[in-house]
């Protein structure tokens, strides 16, 4: 059972509830939680495991044997991110641009290109005090890409751990190619959101996202002080369920300032968490059985 | 030699655009037989690459000199490998063939 956290807008909670969720249901089975924010990664602020094991994030880029190259311009015709000039008499590489993607390798008449890693970032992994398998990606400042990051952090735990039964992702903000990348392969997504116009905006684009990827969602309403109508309206419309709404509280956000969750400040919420997990699990059975949003 | 310059409509008359990758036109113009083309810039529609797109464009125009607003990493990365200059226009309220003209009379600073 994999469950993403998500929002559209950032800075909504995402992490706050994403680590509280993970803490939640330890004892319910093997808890992975995997930071895929891996522009900023933030929740080991809050879950302070022991990295045990690092490796390289790599993205292979196309290489040119020179010998072979007659600069015919195929592959910088395939590459849809313009990756590859053609200069008439060779090939430049402008490797920041290159996403990976292996079509200029596949497409060269003449067998002209093989790859290389470039190195882009880290996997780092390790346990936390409750025995929660935390792994998250880092993307080397400076770096443009961080999907291909986050792809690797996924395969990588795949690899590792068979045995976590229940994954928390804990998604970036926005409702681009690294949303998307984390969200593929989700159960279920906990949208986080706030009740102001922003919050509904992003949040919006983001449930579109997750429509189209047809994986059940529901939505967490943090700082909520006063009610925002257009937010319920819409969650209503859309068929959002709203899970929890968290008062706005300056200590909260203290707490949360200095590296403390949420439950550990309000445990009454451990109860809560674990109910939406309850709710999760029979919307994943509903979809299986055709009854569910998708 | 061949100079491509970014436009903002493809004429000689029209104001130049300060973007090089996703300025709408871009125009070459030969300085020894005077003969011109507007072609449309493939990089003003693309979401990334802009630049590089328009660079390949210029380079496959066998271009000598490029003059735009200003170059991106990418797009000069790509423009100096293939041994093209790039020159920038002080501002962006001339035409074209003003910017051709000041070009042909060492009026415009070359890009470092």
């Amino acid at each position: 059972m994999k469950i993403a956290v998500a929002s559209g807008k950032g800075g909504t909670g995402k992490t706050t509830i994403a680590t509280s969720l993970a803490l939640s249901l330890v004892g319910l089975g093997e808890i992975g939680y995997w930071d895929c924010d891996v522009e900023a990664p933030d929740g080991h602020i809050f879950l302070k495991p022991a990295f045990s094991r690092k490796v390289q994030a790599v993205i292979n880029i196309p290489q040119i044997k020179e010998d072979l190259c007659l600069a015919c311009g195929k592959c910088v015709e395939v590459c849809q991110f313009h990756a590859l000039v053609n200069i008439g008499t060779k090939i430049l590489i402008l490797s920041q641009l290159c996403h990976g993607c292996g079509s200029c390798t596949w497409n060269c008449p003449h067998q002209a290109i093989t790859e290389i890693p470039r190195p882009i970032g880290m996997i780092e992994s390790g346990l936390t005090d409750e025995g929660i398998h935390f792994s998250r990606g880092l993307l080397t400042i400076s770096e443009p890409m961080s999907t291909p990051v986050i792809r690797q952090l996924k395969h990588e735990n795949k690899k590792e751990g068979e045995g976590e039964s229940i994954v928390i992702l804990d998604a970036p903000p926005g409702a681009s190619c690294s949303v998307v990348e984390t969200l593929h392969g989700a159960d279920f997504a906990i949208l986080v959101t706030e009740p102001t116009p922003f919050g509904l905006h992003d949040l919006r684009q983001v449930a579109e996202v997750t429509k189209k990827m047809n994986i059940p969602t529901g939505v967490i309403i943090n700082r909520q002080q006063t009610s925002y109508p257009p937010l319920d309206e819409f969650c209503d419309h859309f068929e959002l369920p709203v899970l929890l709404r968290i008062p706005f509280e300056f200590a909260i956000a203290e707490g949360v300032a200095q590296g403390e969750t949420l439950v550990k400040m309000h445990p009454e919420f451990i109860i809560h968490f674990q109910n939406i997990f309850e709710t999760i699990k029979l919307a994943g059975i509903d979809n299986i059985t055709g009854k569910g949003s998708a | 030699m061949i100079i491509v310059i970014s436009s903002s409509k493809p004429q000689l008359e029209s104001l130049v655009d300060r973007r090089f990758g996703r300025s709408p036109w871009l125009v070459v113009m030969d300085s020894a037989t005077k003969q011109w083309q507007a072609i449309q810039n493939p990089g003003a529609g693309h979401s990334g690459g802009a630049g590089v797109a328009a660079a390949q464009c210029a380079i496959d125009h066998k271009a000598d000199m490029v003059i735009s607003g200003d170059f991106g990493p990418n797009a000069a990365n790509a423009l100096r490998g293939a041994n093209v200059g790039m020159t920038l226009f002080a501002n962006d309220s001339i035409t074209v063939q003003q910017a051709f003209d000041d070009y042909i009379s060492g009026r415009l600073p070359v890009y470092p």
